[in-house]
Protein backbone atom coordinates (compact mmCIF):
# COMPACT_ATOMS: atom_id res chain seq x y z
CA UNK A 1 0.00 0.00 0.00
CA UNK A 2 1.29 3.40 -0.93
CA UNK A 3 1.48 6.07 1.14
CA UNK A 4 -1.34 8.15 -0.41
CA UNK A 5 -3.59 5.78 0.70
CA UNK A 6 -3.14 5.71 4.32
CA UNK A 7 -5.74 8.42 5.04
CA UNK A 8 -8.33 5.68 2.89
CA UNK A 9 -7.20 2.89 4.69
CA UNK A 10 -7.80 4.68 7.99
CA UNK A 11 -11.71 5.69 7.05
CA UNK A 12 -11.80 2.01 5.43
CA UNK A 13 -11.71 0.98 8.87
CA UNK A 14 -15.33 2.19 9.75
CA UNK A 15 -17.37 1.86 6.44
CA UNK A 16 -20.23 2.96 8.83
CA UNK A 17 -19.54 5.43 10.09
CA UNK A 18 -18.95 5.63 14.07
CA UNK A 19 -21.67 7.45 15.36
CA UNK A 20 -24.63 4.28 15.88
CA UNK A 21 -21.60 2.11 17.60
CA UNK A 22 -20.41 4.82 20.08
CA UNK A 23 -24.32 5.87 20.65
CA UNK A 24 -25.74 2.58 20.93
CA UNK A 25 -22.73 1.57 23.49
CA UNK A 26 -23.39 4.75 25.59
CA UNK A 27 -26.73 3.51 25.69
CA UNK A 28 -25.91 -0.25 26.90
CA UNK A 29 -23.52 1.45 29.54
CA UNK A 30 -26.58 3.91 30.66
CA UNK A 31 -28.77 0.86 30.77
CA UNK A 32 -26.07 -0.64 33.11
CA UNK A 33 -25.74 2.48 35.10
CA UNK A 34 -29.55 2.67 35.80
CA UNK A 35 -29.70 -0.61 37.37
CA UNK A 36 -26.31 -0.54 39.03
CA UNK A 37 -27.04 2.90 40.41
CA UNK A 38 -30.84 2.09 41.84
CA UNK A 39 -30.05 -1.69 42.80
CA UNK A 40 -25.98 -2.03 43.24
CA UNK A 41 -26.32 -4.75 40.99
CA UNK A 42 -23.74 -4.90 38.30
CA UNK A 43 -25.70 -6.61 35.51
CA UNK A 44 -24.51 -9.09 32.97
CA UNK A 45 -26.12 -11.03 30.33
CA UNK A 46 -24.72 -14.47 29.84
CA UNK A 47 -25.74 -15.76 34.22
CA UNK A 48 -29.21 -15.93 32.73
CA UNK A 49 -28.71 -19.10 31.15
CA UNK A 50 -27.62 -20.80 34.75
CA UNK A 51 -30.13 -19.16 36.45
CA UNK A 52 -32.79 -19.77 34.17
CA UNK A 53 -31.66 -23.67 33.64
CA UNK A 54 -32.41 -23.79 37.71
CA UNK A 55 -35.98 -23.44 37.00
CA UNK A 56 -35.73 -27.19 35.01
CA UNK A 57 -32.97 -28.80 36.31
CA UNK A 58 -31.75 -30.34 39.70
CA UNK A 59 -28.34 -30.33 38.74
CA UNK A 60 -26.77 -28.74 41.96
CA UNK A 61 -24.34 -26.50 39.91
CA UNK A 62 -27.80 -24.18 38.42
CA UNK A 63 -29.72 -24.24 41.77
CA UNK A 64 -26.74 -22.63 43.91
CA UNK A 65 -28.45 -20.09 45.92
CA UNK A 66 -27.53 -16.66 43.96
CA UNK A 67 -28.35 -18.24 41.05
CA UNK A 68 -32.21 -19.11 42.34
CA UNK A 69 -32.06 -16.01 44.77
CA UNK A 70 -31.53 -13.68 41.61
CA UNK A 71 -33.46 -15.98 38.26
CA UNK A 72 -36.56 -13.83 38.68
CA UNK A 73 -34.67 -10.31 38.12
CA UNK A 74 -32.72 -12.14 35.74
CA UNK A 75 -35.30 -13.09 33.49
CA UNK A 76 -36.90 -9.75 33.57
CA UNK A 77 -33.89 -7.99 32.44
CA UNK A 78 -33.47 -10.50 29.38
CA UNK A 79 -37.48 -9.64 28.76
CA UNK A 80 -36.50 -6.00 28.83
CA UNK A 81 -33.19 -6.46 26.47
CA UNK A 82 -35.85 -8.29 24.11
CA UNK A 83 -38.12 -5.51 24.45
CA UNK A 84 -35.98 -2.80 24.00
CA UNK A 85 -34.24 -4.38 20.89
CA UNK A 86 -38.13 -4.81 19.32
CA UNK A 87 -38.89 -0.83 19.88
CA UNK A 88 -36.06 -0.18 17.59
CA UNK A 89 -36.51 -3.30 15.19
CA UNK A 90 -40.48 -2.62 14.75
CA UNK A 91 -41.05 1.24 15.72
CA UNK A 92 -38.23 2.65 15.18
CA UNK A 93 -36.98 0.65 11.78
CA UNK A 94 -39.78 -1.32 11.25
CA UNK A 95 -39.71 -4.50 9.75
CA UNK A 96 -36.89 -6.20 11.35
CA UNK A 97 -34.28 -8.56 9.52
CA UNK A 98 -32.70 -12.12 9.73
CA UNK A 99 -29.31 -13.12 9.39
CA UNK A 100 -27.73 -14.75 7.06
CA UNK A 101 -24.83 -16.64 9.05
CA UNK A 102 -25.60 -20.18 8.57
CA UNK A 103 -27.41 -22.27 11.61
CA UNK A 104 -24.85 -24.74 12.00
CA UNK A 105 -22.34 -21.92 12.71
CA UNK A 106 -25.29 -19.89 14.83
CA UNK A 107 -25.52 -23.67 16.95
CA UNK A 108 -21.91 -24.62 17.11
CA UNK A 109 -21.00 -20.90 18.32
CA UNK A 110 -23.85 -20.86 20.39
CA UNK A 111 -22.42 -24.13 22.58
CA UNK A 112 -19.10 -22.97 22.46
CA UNK A 113 -20.54 -19.31 23.74
CA UNK A 114 -22.91 -21.12 26.44
CA UNK A 115 -20.17 -22.96 27.93
CA UNK A 116 -17.38 -20.41 27.71
CA UNK A 117 -19.10 -18.02 29.15
CA UNK A 118 -20.07 -19.80 32.25
CA UNK A 119 -16.67 -21.25 32.82
CA UNK A 120 -15.53 -17.56 32.33
CA UNK A 121 -17.74 -16.29 34.83
CA UNK A 122 -18.49 -13.78 31.90
CA UNK A 123 -19.48 -12.69 28.78
CA UNK A 124 -19.11 -9.37 26.51
CA UNK A 125 -21.24 -7.75 28.64
CA UNK A 126 -20.62 -8.29 32.56
CA UNK A 127 -16.55 -8.80 31.68
CA UNK A 128 -16.66 -6.86 28.76
CA UNK A 129 -18.80 -3.70 29.53
CA UNK A 130 -18.92 -4.05 33.99
CA UNK A 131 -15.69 -5.79 34.31
CA UNK A 132 -13.50 -3.47 32.16
CA UNK A 133 -15.45 -0.35 33.72
CA UNK A 134 -14.86 -1.78 37.42
CA UNK A 135 -10.70 -2.14 35.79
CA UNK A 136 -11.22 -5.36 37.15
CA UNK A 137 -7.80 -7.54 36.39
CA UNK A 138 -9.84 -10.86 36.17
CA UNK A 139 -12.19 -9.24 33.19
CA UNK A 140 -9.35 -7.51 31.67
CA UNK A 141 -7.73 -10.88 31.18
CA UNK A 142 -10.84 -12.85 29.80
CA UNK A 143 -11.85 -9.72 27.51
CA UNK A 144 -8.07 -9.70 26.37
CA UNK A 145 -8.57 -13.70 25.84
CA UNK A 146 -11.66 -13.92 24.06
CA UNK A 147 -10.99 -11.01 21.62
CA UNK A 148 -7.81 -12.69 20.49
CA UNK A 149 -9.18 -15.64 20.19
CA UNK A 150 -12.26 -14.99 18.53
CA UNK A 151 -10.20 -12.71 16.00
CA UNK A 152 -8.38 -15.48 15.11
CA UNK A 153 -10.88 -18.13 14.46
CA UNK A 154 -13.20 -15.49 12.83
CA UNK A 155 -9.96 -14.86 10.33
CA UNK A 156 -9.67 -18.67 10.03
CA UNK A 157 -13.42 -19.39 9.02
CA UNK A 158 -12.88 -16.43 6.61
CA UNK A 159 -9.84 -17.74 5.38
CA UNK A 160 -11.61 -21.59 4.65
CA UNK A 161 -14.18 -19.61 2.70
CA UNK A 162 -17.31 -20.22 4.74
CA UNK A 163 -19.85 -17.04 4.33
CA UNK A 164 -22.21 -15.88 5.54
CA UNK B 1 -29.68 -9.24 49.68
CA UNK B 2 -33.06 -10.39 50.55
CA UNK B 3 -35.83 -9.90 48.67
CA UNK B 4 -38.11 -8.09 51.67
CA UNK B 5 -35.43 -5.36 51.95
CA UNK B 6 -36.31 -4.91 47.54
CA UNK B 7 -38.73 -1.71 46.58
CA UNK B 8 -41.67 -2.58 44.79
CA UNK B 9 -39.36 -0.38 42.06
CA UNK B 10 -36.83 -3.50 41.70
CA UNK B 11 -38.30 -5.45 39.09
CA UNK B 12 -39.64 -2.32 36.80
CA UNK B 13 -36.25 -0.89 37.16
CA UNK B 14 -34.53 -4.02 35.98
CA UNK B 15 -36.75 -3.92 33.21
CA UNK B 16 -36.47 -0.49 32.12
CA UNK B 17 -32.43 -0.92 32.45
CA UNK B 18 -32.93 -4.10 30.37
CA UNK B 19 -35.03 -2.15 28.05
CA UNK B 20 -32.10 0.90 27.06
CA UNK B 21 -29.35 -1.44 27.15
CA UNK B 22 -31.28 -4.09 24.30
CA UNK B 23 -32.45 -0.90 22.48
CA UNK B 24 -28.41 0.27 22.78
CA UNK B 25 -27.76 -2.94 21.43
CA UNK B 26 -29.83 -2.91 18.23
CA UNK B 27 -28.54 0.67 17.34
CA UNK B 28 -25.11 -0.38 17.87
CA UNK B 29 -25.46 -3.32 15.21
CA UNK B 30 -24.30 -5.84 18.29
CA UNK B 31 -27.10 -7.81 17.52
CA UNK B 32 -26.86 -8.52 14.47
CA UNK B 33 -23.92 -11.65 14.12
CA UNK B 34 -22.75 -9.81 10.61
CA UNK B 35 -21.55 -6.74 11.96
CA UNK B 36 -19.27 -8.50 14.50
CA UNK B 37 -18.00 -10.63 12.01
CA UNK B 38 -16.98 -8.21 10.11
CA UNK B 39 -15.51 -6.29 13.38
CA UNK B 40 -13.25 -9.18 14.06
CA UNK B 41 -12.27 -9.75 10.38
CA UNK B 42 -11.08 -6.40 10.73
CA UNK B 43 -13.69 -5.25 7.77
CA UNK B 44 -15.33 -2.79 10.51
CA UNK B 45 -13.58 -1.70 13.80
CA UNK B 46 -16.87 0.50 14.68
CA UNK B 47 -17.30 -2.41 17.55
CA UNK B 48 -14.47 -1.06 19.74
CA UNK B 49 -17.14 2.07 20.13
CA UNK B 50 -19.56 -0.04 21.74
CA UNK B 51 -17.57 -1.67 24.23
CA UNK B 52 -15.32 0.95 24.75
CA UNK B 53 -18.49 3.66 25.00
CA UNK B 54 -20.42 1.00 27.31
CA UNK B 55 -17.38 0.56 29.83
CA UNK B 56 -16.59 4.37 30.03
CA UNK B 57 -20.23 4.93 31.32
CA UNK B 58 -20.38 2.52 33.91
CA UNK B 59 -16.88 2.82 34.64
CA UNK B 60 -17.78 6.63 35.39
CA UNK B 61 -20.93 5.28 37.39
CA UNK B 62 -19.57 2.72 39.53
CA UNK B 63 -16.10 4.89 40.50
CA UNK B 64 -18.57 8.03 41.66
CA UNK B 65 -21.68 5.49 43.19
CA UNK B 66 -18.81 3.72 44.99
CA UNK B 67 -16.73 7.23 46.27
CA UNK B 68 -19.74 9.42 47.05
CA UNK B 69 -22.67 7.20 47.49
CA UNK B 70 -24.43 5.48 50.23
CA UNK B 71 -26.57 2.97 49.34
CA UNK B 72 -28.89 1.96 46.59
CA UNK B 73 -32.63 2.82 46.99
CA UNK B 74 -34.25 -0.42 45.75
CA UNK B 75 -32.20 -3.14 47.64
CA UNK B 76 -30.66 -0.86 50.86
CA UNK B 77 -27.67 -2.57 49.37
CA UNK B 78 -24.33 -1.02 49.92
CA UNK B 79 -22.43 -0.01 46.15
CA UNK B 80 -19.80 -2.15 45.77
CA UNK B 81 -17.91 -3.49 42.63
CA UNK B 82 -18.04 -7.38 41.96
CA UNK B 83 -14.59 -8.79 41.73
CA UNK B 84 -13.95 -11.85 40.66
CA UNK B 85 -11.17 -14.53 41.18
CA UNK B 86 -8.76 -14.46 38.41
CA UNK B 87 -8.17 -18.49 38.08
CA UNK B 88 -7.11 -20.84 35.77
CA UNK B 89 -11.63 -21.03 34.36
CA UNK B 90 -11.15 -17.78 33.33
CA UNK B 91 -8.47 -18.13 30.39
CA UNK B 92 -10.17 -21.67 29.60
CA UNK B 93 -13.59 -20.01 29.15
CA UNK B 94 -12.40 -16.99 27.31
CA UNK B 95 -10.93 -19.26 25.06
CA UNK B 96 -13.82 -21.12 24.53
CA UNK B 97 -16.06 -18.05 24.39
CA UNK B 98 -13.74 -16.38 21.82
CA UNK B 99 -13.94 -19.76 19.56
CA UNK B 100 -17.73 -19.57 19.70
CA UNK B 101 -18.00 -15.87 19.25
CA UNK B 102 -15.73 -16.01 16.23
CA UNK B 103 -17.41 -18.88 14.67
CA UNK B 104 -21.04 -16.97 15.06
CA UNK B 105 -20.62 -13.54 15.55
CA UNK B 106 -23.23 -13.39 18.68
CA UNK B 107 -22.94 -13.57 22.32
CA UNK B 108 -25.61 -13.55 25.12
CA UNK B 109 -26.90 -10.15 25.35
CA UNK B 110 -27.12 -9.33 21.80
CA UNK B 111 -28.32 -12.59 21.08
CA UNK B 112 -31.41 -11.69 23.58
CA UNK B 113 -31.94 -8.55 21.69
CA UNK B 114 -31.44 -10.21 18.32
CA UNK B 115 -34.71 -11.80 18.75
CA UNK B 116 -36.28 -8.69 19.75
CA UNK B 117 -35.62 -7.28 16.11
CA UNK B 118 -37.44 -10.31 14.71
CA UNK B 119 -34.19 -12.72 13.78
CA UNK B 120 -35.34 -15.84 14.37
CA UNK B 121 -32.44 -17.57 13.24
CA UNK B 122 -30.88 -16.29 15.88
CA UNK B 123 -32.68 -18.64 18.13
CA UNK B 124 -30.06 -21.48 17.15
CA UNK B 125 -28.19 -19.41 18.90
CA UNK B 126 -29.77 -19.44 22.08
CA UNK B 127 -30.60 -22.73 21.67
CA UNK B 128 -26.86 -23.58 21.64
CA UNK B 129 -25.90 -21.34 24.31
CA UNK B 130 -28.71 -22.96 26.51
CA UNK B 131 -27.26 -26.13 25.87
CA UNK B 132 -23.25 -25.21 26.59
CA UNK B 133 -23.84 -23.94 29.85
CA UNK B 134 -26.02 -27.10 30.21
CA UNK B 135 -22.84 -28.94 29.48
CA UNK B 136 -20.94 -27.08 31.33
CA UNK B 137 -23.02 -27.13 34.54
CA UNK B 138 -23.44 -30.56 34.57
CA UNK B 139 -19.79 -31.47 33.65
CA UNK B 140 -18.53 -29.00 37.05
CA UNK B 141 -21.08 -30.61 39.19
CA UNK B 142 -20.32 -34.78 38.25
CA UNK B 143 -16.73 -33.17 38.80
CA UNK B 144 -17.19 -31.40 41.86
CA UNK B 145 -17.71 -35.05 44.00
CA UNK B 146 -13.84 -35.24 43.46
CA UNK B 147 -11.26 -33.68 45.61
CA UNK B 148 -10.47 -30.08 43.12
CA UNK B 149 -14.05 -29.86 42.80
CA UNK B 150 -14.81 -29.25 46.84
CA UNK B 151 -11.69 -27.04 47.20
CA UNK B 152 -13.11 -25.04 44.39
CA UNK B 153 -16.51 -24.67 45.36
CA UNK B 154 -14.72 -23.08 48.90
CA UNK B 155 -12.33 -21.15 47.27
CA UNK B 156 -16.02 -19.70 45.44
Amino acid sequence: MSLSMVPFAVSGFFPRGIMPYLFGGLLVGFGTAVIYLATNITAGASTFLESTLSYVSNVSRFNRLDYVQSRDWRLVFTAGIVSGAAVYGFVLHPGGWTTNVQWWRLLGGGILVGAGTRLGKGCTSGHGVCGVGSLSNTSIVNVGTFLVVAIGTAQLVQALGVAP
Amino acid sequence: MSKNDRSPWFLPVIYVGGLIFGFGLAISGMARPEVVLDFLQFEDLGLLFVMGGAAVVTGITFAGATRYLDRAPLTASEYTRRVKDLDRNVIVGGTIFGVGWGVSGICPGAAYASVGIGNYPILWAIGGMFLGAYVQGYWRTFRSDDAAGVTEVLSN
